[in-house]
């Protein structure tokens, strides 16, 4: 039933467009390139795809401007450090500093391209360690069924009840300080300062996938309960071959949606971390680091208001960016539903 | 169903051993122990008295089996005395931080207004994010599926954090429709309940919109629109169904984690809720307070998930329990 | 337009933002300045303060006699001191009151106050066993006679701390632990705890049968705790609260606009931030490269870019504001001779210095900016490196006391104002030393000090020990002194006076209406 419906809607889909129905009719596509030719279509899921290709280049790139050889030709605002202290303190945008100052007179653009970098890496890893443990986790029990289905969702439930909170600061006290003289040890001492930096990686990871794992098995769940897997399995089909062709391609849509939902998660909830003090270390700084300062400014009297726009700003419209890739995404692999 | 159900209730007994275990333990690891103060003091003697006040200076297993109350003490002149209070009496114990409250004091006091907030979110997301999410879905291609996802979206992406004090600038302070915080009469409980509503809000419209989108494209729908169904019955009473399970499975956690309330809402609105206190009390290292509300949290959640599967088969028929 | 909060009926006549939640209102107890405000307005002792310079004066004592050797003091208590439940409060009552506080399983963290009384240490520390030798006894219903082991001068200043106030005995030895949570609990203060919902308010109200009940201005008084600065802020500006009176509790960014509000104060207390230096660890070891290190930070620029409460900069170690004593003057902003000291300790231009890190907590965002300043500084003029380490509370003081840190911030707030409160705690053995600075020379000055009868002597001697202190073996570098923020409309709020402890008794405090009403009758 589900091969039924996948070819009637993905070639209702192709059939909006008058020049490429010709060309469809003509030379049989294979599902990939179909694919890209949808998401190809959806403007907005390739104008942010654009969009964050260019966030990450320019993070890529800001450090060069620093560099002495090319500094002294580019206009002094994008050549300041995020960690130089200056004099100007509090300062509103203006043609030396675009985005305005701090309290201790560093600049804010920088500090917002070098935290949206660490944010990318925050989310990144957390969507991926989610991706990763909680897809694994999820398929396994859905697909094992019975007894193991029980106990490895049960773990699912008991580690979903300790707070998150404990469990990322007991990890950062315990384990910076043998991680960082590892560090430093086997790599640099530059190395061992990315150590906290590591562990909230680690601890943001390991408190994302729940979530993943839980809708996975539910949506396993639902896929074998309509019968293909069992009649795959009637006809001889081994486990890891149902996994790859039936299972993983359906699951594919739903596991597109919650990355695309928990890479923001990932993001505030650094950033709450970082509203309690716990997180990134100084002078390093996060989109959430940079949000919750901002956040505190707001207030009746006089609120610096470059310093809470700008970071929520590039938050909020770099999430709407990765929400929109995800529709696309999800509509161009997955054309068929993502439904129960 | 009901094989199912009691299985899954016969799971929450050992379910809470474990968790409360684990909570116990992995609190411990931190460093720094609920009675160090920047002011040591005078005398250690003074600091083996208090941990030893608190039992605090006992092995771990017994430590753990003093609090579920499954522990057992001499007395004058012969005999056995189990210890007072325990966890199977429902005790929580004392508070190591707030020394003159008890764990149950506190959470009887504090969780009632979490309880309200949460339910006030709760159905403030609902509320708004399912037509909106069914409004979108339906619309899919006009303007107005634009608008609204794109309303969805942006309320996502801005943490309470920023939009709470930014309601309380402009709504209270300014305006003077609100009060500025506290809780006290109904009038308080509105600029909380959208600060902590209106992400869950953006959520739930994002959950149903995809629900929608998969279930509008299917066979049964195209069968009851060649039957000459009407437009309204279809989506409401067939489409809608389906569609909000993703909804309904999101919704468990979801009212879980409002109920136990939410920690930014309550410390911007001084709101004396539980919230605030789970945070607090594990950087204050308040081991009994953190174990309490996990486990309140944990029984929340076990039956909150099981109410989600439940409600799961009866709008689903496809689905079927083991 | 519904603006206030409508709090429980009837409303209250005075609402104060206190600060953090209470831990405790057991007055034996409790250690954190919110909780010692209402521990003194429920619960008195011998002397209680004025509101105008926090002096000690007769509060449940009307008067006493200190012996010529100034070793041992009566007390004649009133004869109209009287629990707010109606029973005479006795000298028995003092005596089980102090003892409770010295009594080993009560774990009262600031027994050390006790100390001073001969043979409260031994007691507490479980080296005595019997109570009644310890130098605190009832001569008779209404006279309390105290021994002490040296001469103290600020015995009368500790007199009126909430840990030496009288607490009732029937009512803990009746419920234990949960005293406070039973109604009534008996007072020996201005106020009787009327109700108390966590988190959310304490409610006072006047204790009729105080004896001095006709001077307590208000009748009931609601305290709120508040954790967020701009969430006080906006109580205050609503007219929600009358009073917030906790530093921690203002906007760092608005200050400079705040302090030209009429109706914002500030004014130095006694209490100092300051840095310690990890002394045990190399090259911190080296009493050239501390000083190099305190000599190259220009502490203006920290009280007037980050701190901007109108602090005075530090350069000794006890705050200005005790009576007749002037701390000696420190190291000051000399980047020159900081450059020169570390060159001679062996690190020219901060070559081949150790990797260093400080430490700092998440209590407050000013520890880190302030942290970010000290990094640059240090850079900048002495070409060092140092790593900024944030860490969580309690993580933070383990590892200050286990002293696995380099340089770490501090802060000090005085007990009573003694010059004492601050240097006791750098003696080599006391707890609260945490810098693993042992020296003998020191050690002896504050023991001679504490000997000595003459006040003169005395601070002369106190002043040498801090000069060793904080000129000479600095292991701990002064930042600046602390200045209590306030806000409150003066022309509407009356009793509340700055003095340097910071102590507003809540009995002299009342609320006039606003101008064009008539004045009721107080």
């Amino acid at each position: 039933m589900n091969d039924a419906r996948t070819s009637r809607t993905a070639g209702a889909k192709e059939a909006g467009g008058p020049a490429a129905s010709g060309a469809d009719n003509a030379i049989p596509l294979s599902p990939s390139r179909r694919a890209w030719r949808a998401f190809a279509r959806q403007r907005a899921a390739v104008a942010s795809a654009v969009f964050l290709a260019f966030v990450v280049a320019l993070i890529g790139l800001w450090p060069i401007a620093r560099h002495p050889a090319i500094s002294s030709y580019l206009p002094e605002a994008i050549t300041w450090s995020p960690t130089a202290l200056s004099e100007a303190q509090f300062t509103p945008p203006s043609p030396a500093h675009w985005l305005g100052t701090d309290v201790h007179g560093r600049d804010l653009l920088s500090r917002l391209v070098s935290g949206t970098g660490i944010s990318f890496l925050v989310g990144i890893v957390g969507a991926g360690m989610s991706l990763l443990i909680g897809v694994l986790w999820g398929a396994l029990a859905g697909y094992l069924g019975g007894r193991w289905d029980s106990v490895l969702m049960r773990i699912v439930d008991i580690l979903y009840a300790l707070p998150s909170i404990v469990f990322v600061m007991v990890l950062m006290a315990v384990a910076e300080a043998p991680l960082k003289a590892h560090l430093t040890r086997a790599l640099s001492s530059a190395a061992g300062e990315w150590a906290s930096l590591l562990l909230l990686f680690i601890g943001l990871g390991s408190v994302s996938w729940l979530t993943m794992a839980r809708i996975v098995r539910g949506q396993v769940w639902s896929l074998r309960a309509r019968g293909f897997v069992d009649a795959s399995r009637a006809l001889g089909a081994g486990h890891v071959w149902i996994l790859r062709r039936h299972l993983l391609p359906n699951l594919a849509g739903v596991v597109i949606v919650y990355l695309a939902l928990t890479l923001p998660s990932v993001m505030l909830y650094e950033s709450f971390l970082s509203y309690l003090g716990l997180g990134i270390q100084p002078p390093q700084a996060s989109l959430g680091y940079l949000i919750a300062d901002g956040a505190g400014n707001i207030n009746a009297i006089r609120t610096y208001w470059w310093l809470v726009v700008f970071p929520g700003g590039m938050l909020a419209v770099l999430l709407l960016a990765l929400n929109f890739l995800g529709d696309g995404l999800r509509d161009a692999w997955d054309p068929r539903s993502i439904g129960q | 169903m009901t094989a199912y159900i009691l299985k899954r209730l016969a799971f929450v007994g050992p379910l809470l051993v474990v968790i409360s275990f684990l909570a116990f333990v992995l609190l411990r690891l931190a460093p720094g122990g609920p009675f160090d103060k920047e002011r040591v003091p005078a005398s250690p003697e003074i600091e083996k008295a208090l941990r030893a006040r608190y039992h605090l200076d006992e092995p771990l297993g017994q430590q753990y089996l003093r609090y579920v109350g499954l522990w057992w003490e001499k007395t004058e002149p012969r005999g056995w005395r189990r210890v007072n209070g325990g966890l199977i009496v429902g005790d929580f114990g004392p508070s190591l931080k707030y020394r003159d409250h008890t764990v149950n004091d506190i959470i009887a006091q504090a969780l009632p207004v979490s309880l309200s907030l949460g339910a006030l979110a709760f159905c403030l997301a609902l509320g708004l994010g399912i037509p909106l999410g069914f409004h979108t879905a339906v619309r899919k291609g006009h303007w107005d599926e634009y608008a609204g996802s794109l309303l969805a979206l942006l309320v996502i992406c801005i943490p309470a954090l920023v939009v709470g004090p930014i309601l309380v600038m402009v709504l209270a302070l300014k305006w003077q429709w609100f009060p500025v915080a506290l809780w006290g009469g109904p009038w308080h409980a509105v600029l909380p309940t959208l600060t902590l509503g209106l992400y869950f809000a953006g959520r739930i419209a994002r959950l149903m919109r995809e629900g929608m989108l998969g279930v509008l494209p299917s066979e049964f729908i195209t069968a009851a629109r060649a039957k000459g169904l009407s437009e309204t019955t279809i989506l409401l009473r067939h489409a809608f169904r389906l569609a909000v399970l993703p909804v309904v499975s999101y919704s468990g956690p979801l009212l879980a984690d409002l109920l136990t309330g939410s920690f930014v809402v309550e410390s911007l609105f001084q709101i004396p809720g539980i919230g605030v206190f789970l945070v607090n009390s594990a950087l204050s290292r308040d081991y009994p307070m953190v174990v309490g509300l996990v486990v309140l949290y944990a029984v929340l959640l076990l039956v909150l998930n099981l109410i989600v599967d439940v409600a799961y088969g009866l709008l689903d028929p496809r689905v079927e329990y083991e | 337009m519904l603006v206030a909060c409508r709090g429980p009926n009837p409303a209250a006549d005075l609402v104060i933002i206190n600060g953090a939640e209470p831990e405790t209102l057991d007055p034996a107890l409790m250690t954190g300045q919110a909780d010692l405000r209402i521990g003194l307005a429920i619960f008195e002792g011998l002397t209680r303060f004025n509101p105008t310079n926090a002096a000690p004066t007769p509060g449940l004592a009307e008067r006493w006699e200190v012996s010529p050797d100034g070793l041992t003091y009566t007390f004649h208590l009133r004869s109209n001191a009287v629990w707010s439940t109606g029973e005479p409060i006795t000298a028995d009552d003092v005596v089980y009151s102090w003892r409770r506080v010295l009594y080993p399983p009560t774990a009262s963290e600031y027994a050390g106050l006790l100390f001073y009384v001969r043979n409260g240490e031994a007691f507490n520390t479980g080296a005595l066993q019997n109570p009644t030798q310890v130098g605190v006894t009832a001569l008779d219903v209404r006279t309390v006679r105290v021994e002490l082991q040296n001469p103290t001068p600020f015995f009368l200043d500790l007199c009126g701390t909430p840990t030496l106030a009288v607490v009732p005995r029937q009512t803990i030895e009746r419920h234990g632990d949960r005293w406070l949570c039973a109604r009534p609990v008996p007072a020996s203060g201005a106020y009787c705890l009327e109700a108390w919902r966590v988190n959310d308010r304490i409610r006072l109200r006047k204790n009729p049968r105080y004896w001095d009940a006709a001077n307590t201005r208000s009748e009931i008084v609601d305290l709120l705790p508040c954790i967020n600065a701009n969430t006080a802020l906006n109580l205050y500006t609503s007219g929600a609260a009358d009073v917030v009176w906790d530093k921690n509790l203002v906007p760092g960014e608005l200050l400079d606009v705040l302090l030209r509000r009429p109706d914002f104060h500030s004014y130095p207390v006694l209490g100092t931030y300051f840095l310690r230096f990890n002394v045990t660890r190399a090259p911190f070891h080296d009493p050239r490269v501390r000083a190099a290190f305190a000599l190259a930070v220009d502490k203006r620029r920290i009280v007037d870019k980050i701190t901007r409460g109108g602090e005075q900069i530090a350069s000794a170690y006890t705050p200005p504001g005790v009576p007749g004593y002037e701390a000696p003057v420190g190291l000051s902003l000399d980047p020159g001779r900081a450059r020169d000291l570390l060159a001679q300790a062996g690190f020219p231009g901060g070559r081949r210095f150790p990797a260093c890190d400080y430490l700092c907590d998440t209590t407050s965002r000013l520890h880190e900016q302030i942290a970010i300043e000290l990094q640059a500084m240090w850079e900048r003029e002495l070409g060092v490196r140092v790593t900024l380490r944030k860490m969580e509370w309690k993580t933070f003081l383990v590892a200050q006391r286990d002293l696995a840190y380099d340089l770490c911030r501090s802060s000090w707030i005085g007990d009573y104002n003694d010059p004492n409160t601050f240097l006791d705690m750098f003696m080599s053995h006391n707890g609260n030393n945490r810098t693993g600075w042992k020296c003998e020379p020191y050690d002896r000055l504050l023991r001679e000090a504490n000997a000595q009868l003459d006040p003169a002597h005395r601070l002369a001697r106190l002043r040498e020990a801090e000069t060793l202190l904080v000129r000479e073996e600095v292991p701990i570098m002064p930042l600046y002194f602390y200045a209590g923020l306030e806000y409150y409309d003066a022309d509407r709020i009356h009793g509340i006076f700055a003095n340097v402890r910071a102590e507003h008794p809540l009995r002299a405090i009342w609320k006039s209406p606003p101008a064009g009403r008539t004045l009721a009758q107080p």
